[in-house]
């Protein structure tokens, strides 16, 4: 006996219908592109939006924390971009930005200019019009990923040559400038070349004020013996909900490092389906959230070792105020070729309040016989002991907090290589601390 | 002429049990105080209760330090007020720089205090020349507060964020322990290089030996939470050889 509970459908549930309905005619792509759309779409309204019953979704449940379908935004106007905005955090470190405003991509804004050889930039809506494989592909089960091929419709399409070697990092900025209530589907995609070197940083925010969603994706091949970073801030405004997905493919010999840092969003999920497809590859995936208010951000990560001799270390640190909630989900499988891999995962929560909360799953899935995992979980307020002997020593007492916060999240920051994002990040953090008053 | 520290009566309890009960203590400027006394007399408490450690519940008496009242300020304030103390066993705190740490308390400190605050090369210069008198390498003020120290390094680096700190009256709780005679002497001589007119001490230890290197103007035995006999440095001989039995059966 299983028989298949169908719920009613939801306002946003009907409302999303009647907007692929609308909007199908007019979304980029010729008729593979349409009929990728139209298969990811009959997925979604199969599963209906992800609910706590999904295992993958069981801390996030979006039929109740997603209570409309947002109209599609319009297309931006350009000329009212206060340009110095998008990024600004990261202004100066001589980042080569490519503005994404209200999930359109914007050629006109963006720093094209002097391009490295073997570097290409394309608009994803160009590509999707001349039906090139631009959607994101995998993840078929996920609703939140059906809802992307469904509907993205611009983003960035990189490529970048084996043995390239990029100085300057690729800033994908994404901002909200839209008032009225929204929704924004991008995807971008990212290839690098075999032994090439890239650091790709992805910033995403937009108004307090302003009730849009935002459901973006990016997909990832790195070919084998490359060198890739990605840092993604995610800093959207306080009534927003955020959707990433990463698809990433890695190749053999890569070291790869990944960071993810969520200070803004009311609710914000971070997706990362990481294949090591690759021998010998090192990873390292590093995340952490700073939430206060009602927030509610979850990292669900999956990472697939799938050859042999990889090593992954994934680090989770959340720093949770009021009655935030901060979700970690972590698996790590070991495919049976995998032999000789190496994963650790750690996932930590710093609770500041008596009602905020941390869910962490953590998951092993191992197949081969020779291989080291592990994975580990702490929960718990700021030590007392420390703050006592801080204090004993003339700090005040927020101070001393922000001295052990700083310190709690030091430990994820201090491992990316670049010192100027590294003091980037650090401002960023400092700043939430003093907004804690 | 206010005493520099003036303890009247003081009673203190933790979970329900009464540790200090009704403790009287007066220490003068340049005064040089040693509290000796029993595992269990109350010693360490004395110095939490002092520097405003949570989970000590004050049930009587009170505090002045330099006539005010040091009981209702929390422990930043009582820092800035002049107030340092020693740990007996210093902590480990990852992901702070010592240096960070040693920078951030003298400036909370200063602005307090009304003082201007110090860039972070005059906070270095003098941290350096204190380190040096400590023989304290100097890598270490990299590294995380006390993460990896050895027990001797700990002391150290207490004694010299006393000496950074400049307090008006230092507390120290069983500086010795822990400590070989070569660490021992080095944060001997740097305590005493601290001894001042307008400083106070007080000088907790279990053992007379510390004593032969701080050599206190005033000797007490503290038992059962109450200070039971006050005299001359001489007192701390005598403790070292008749033990503290007599006292605790006294106290008792």
């Amino acid at each position: 006996m299983n028989a298949e509970i169908r719920p009613v459908k939801t306002a946003a549930e009907i409302g999303l219908a009647d907007l692929f309905a609308a909007a199908r005619q007019t979304l980029p792509g010729g008729s593979r592109t349409e009929a990728l759309r139209l298969e990811a779409f009959d997925r979604f309204s199969e599963s209906g939006l992800p609910h706590a019953r999904l295992e993958g979704w069981k801390y996030t449940d979006l039929r109740r924390l997603v209570r409309d379908a947002k109209p599609l935004a319009p297309l931006p106007d350009a000329s009212k971009v206060d340009a110095a905005v998008p990024g600004a955090a990261l202004a100066d470190l001589g980042l080569r930005r490519l503005l994404i405003v209200d999930g359109v991509f914007v050629p006109d804004l963006s720093d094209l200019a002097s391009l490295e050889a073997g570097v290409s930039i394309r608009s994803a809506t160009e590509a999707l019009a001349a039906d090139e494989s631009v959607l994101l592909s995998g993840a078929e089960r996920d609703p939140a990923a059906s809802l992307n091929r469904a509907f993205a419709a611009s983003g960035v399409v990189i490529a970048v040559a084996p043995d390239v070697v990029l100085e300057r990092p690729i800033h994908l900025a994404y901002v909200t400038t839209t008032g009225t209530p929204s929704a924004m589907f991008t995807v971008s995609r990212l290839e690098v070349g075999e032994r090439a070197r890239v650091t790709l940083i992805e910033t995403h925010e937009g108004p307090d004020l302003s009730d849009y969603q935002v459901n973006t994706a990016l997909q990832l091949t790195v070919a084998d013996d490359a060198e890739f970073d990605r840092i993604k801030l995610t800093c959207e405004g306080a009534a927003a909900l955020h959707i990433a997905t990463l698809q990433a493919e890695i190749g053999a010999r890569v070291r790869y490092r990944e960071f993810g840092f969520t200070t803004g969003g009311a609710v914000v999920r971070n997706q990362l389906l990481v294949t090591l497809a690759g021998k010998g590859t090192d990873a390292q995936i590093h995340q952490a959230s700073l939430l206060a208010g009602r927030q509610h951000a979850d990292t669900t990560l999956v990472i697939d070792h799938v050859a042999a001799g990889s090593q992954s270390r994934e680090v989770f640190k959340a720093v949770v105020d009021d009655e935030a909630r901060a979700v970690f989900q972590g698996k790590i499988t070991v495919q049976q070729g995998a032999q000789q891999t190496d994963a650790r995962m750690m996932a930590r929560a710093l609770l500041l309040s008596d009602e905020a909360i941390a869910n962490c799953k953590p998951e092993l899935e191992i197949f081969a016989d020779d291989v080291q995992c592990g994975h580990g979980t702490t929960t718990g307020a700021l030590d007392d002991q420390l703050k006592f002997y801080l204090m004993a020593r003339g700090i005040p007492e927020k101070e001393a907090e922000a001295l052990l916060i700083q310190a709690f999240v030091g430990e994820v920051i201090d491992a990316i290589d670049r010192e100027d994002l590294r003091g980037a990040l650090s401002r960023i953090m400092t700043d939430w601390l003093k907004g804690r008053g | 002429m206010t005493a520099l520290l003036d303890i009247r009566g003081l009673k203190a309890e933790i979970d329900g049990r009464q540790i200090l009960n009704g403790l009287d203590l007066c220490v003068g400027k340049g005064e040089v105080h040693a509290i000796m006394g029993p595992n269990g007399a109350g010693k360490s408490t004395l110095s939490y209760v002092l520097s405003g450690k949570p989970g000590y519940e004050i049930t009587g008496g009170e505090v002045y330090l330099n006539g005010e009242d040091l009981l209702a300020m929390a422990p930043d304030e009582r820092a800035a007020k002049g107030l340092f103390l020693a740990f007996q066993y210093p902590l480990e705190i990852p992901g702070v720089a010592t240096l960070t740490f040693l920078r951030t308390a003298l400036n909370a400190q200063r602005k307090k205090r009304g003082e201007e605050e110090l860039s972070s090369p005059d906070v270095l210069k003098r941290v350096r020349e204190l380190a040096k008198q400590l023989s304290i390498d100097p890598e270490m003020l990299k590294r995380p507060l006390n993460v990896g120290f050895s027990g001797g390094e700990k002391k150290r680096n207490e004694t010299l964020q006393m000496a950074l700190l400049e307090p008006r009256l230092c507390v120290l709780d069983e500086t010795d322990s822990g400590l070989d005679i070569d660490a021992l002497r080095i944060v001997a001589d740097g305590v005493n290089r601290l001894r001042a007119a307008d400083r106070g001490m007080i000088v907790i230890t279990h053992y007379q030996r510390l004593l032969d290197y701080i050599v206190p103007d005033v000797v007490h035995v503290l038992a059962a939470g109450r200070i039971v006999k006050t005299g001359g440095k001489e007192l701390a001989l005598e403790l070292e050889a008749t033990g503290y039995a007599q006292y605790q059966s006294e106290a008792a």
